[in-house]
């Protein structure tokens, strides 16, 4: 059919949307930003057990210039939102944002004067993980419906 | 020493010092006169047999709505005797101001500067009494029964909200 029929079957065509994407969603390398409980879990993740490197991220970089996943794990304070701010500006694009844990996705049961009532009042969120803290499984589900999302993303209008 | 010991010892030094003494589940607590606390600390820090060369606590208490004042509570250690005691002040809420200890114990300072950032109780003589937990713009003192405990202070973080 078409060009294929003229190349043979030692060429593959596609198209440069799906090859970019394909290297992107199987290369994450996470920027872990543990502010709790919950980041326990998360270096659980990429421990033996439960090996993150299956899927492609286990490459965990503490600065934000070498990532392009966030991974927000824990209780974000006032205090804190600032820097969580800095360090998500300083990611290059193309970059996704896990709000993990029910603090971070709205504050959890800290309705006190010190903790922001959600993370996405901060920084755009992609994939909003629930659980006090949430198991390791489920961090690997996030991340796996992050590299579903990337997947349907087109360089034409970038998200 | 036991408590009784530690009792006699202060009650010896400061009888005009001392409102009042009492033992809970083994552990001795003192009520003192907010004005003496500097020179009584110093004592129980000095004396060679008392020896409360630690001090593990400070921190305030809110009393307002109960009692109508607060409180700042110390609890001291001897490393060397192992033994303990708790000491307490009573604070005005409408001029709450204390001596500090950080002469005594370096470890004060900022445990007198968190009792400040929490409460608004001031120490008196502190080489630097500054906030230390809140966030620099804060307004308030956010562990005082009468501040909101949901009591967000959005301004705080204005250049930080998302625009979109």
């Amino acid at each position: 059919m078409g060009l294929e029929s003229h190349l043979g079957d030692n060429i593959l065509t596609t198209t440069l949307s799906t090859m970019l994407n394909w290297a992107r969603k199987s290369s994450l390398w996470p920027m872990p930003f543990g502010l709790a409980c919950c980041a326990i879990e998360m270096m659980a993740v990429v421990a033996p057990r439960y090996d993150l490197a299956r899927f492609g991220a286990e490459v965990f970089r503490f600065s934000p210039r070498q990532s392009d996943l966030m991974i927000v794990a824990g209780t974000l304070t006032y205090k804190m939102a600032s820097v969580a701010k800095k360090i998500y500006d300083q990611m290059p694009e193309p970059k996704w944002v896990i709000a993990m844990g029910a603090c971070a996705i709205s504050g959890g049961v800290f309705n006190t004067y010190s903790v922001v009532q959600g993370l996405d009042q901060v920084v755009p969120v992609d994939v909003y993980l629930p659980g006090c803290p949430p198991r390791p499984e489920a961090l690997i589900h996030a991340i796996m419906e992050i590299q579903k999302k990337i997947e349907k993303e087109s360089l034409k209008t970038g998200k | 020493m036991d408590n009784e010991a530690i009792t006699a010892a202060i009650k010896n030094e400061f009888s005009e010092a001392i409102l009042s003494t009492g033992v809970f589940r083994n552990e001795l607590t003192c009520y003192l006169k907010k004005e003496d606390i500097a020179k009584v600390a110093a004592f129980l820090k000095e004396n060679k047999e008392l020896d409360f060369d630690y001090l593990s606590d400070l921190c305030g208490v809110d009393r307002i709505e109960t009692d109508g004042y607060f409180e700042v509570v110390y609890h001291l250690y001897s490393i060397t005797r192992n033994h303990r005691i708790r000491l307490k002040v009573l604070v005005p809420s409408n001029e709450p101001c204390v001596p500090t200890v950080t002469n005594i114990w370096k470890t004060a300072n900022w445990h007198e500067r968190e009792t400040y950032d929490m409460f608004g109780i001031k120490f008196d003589g502190h080489p630097d009494l500054r906030k230390i937990l809140t966030p620099e713009d804060f307004d308030g003192h956010p562990l005082r029964k009468g501040y909101p405990l949901d009591g967000r202070q959005p301004s705080t973080l204005k250049d930080v909200y998302r625009k979109d």
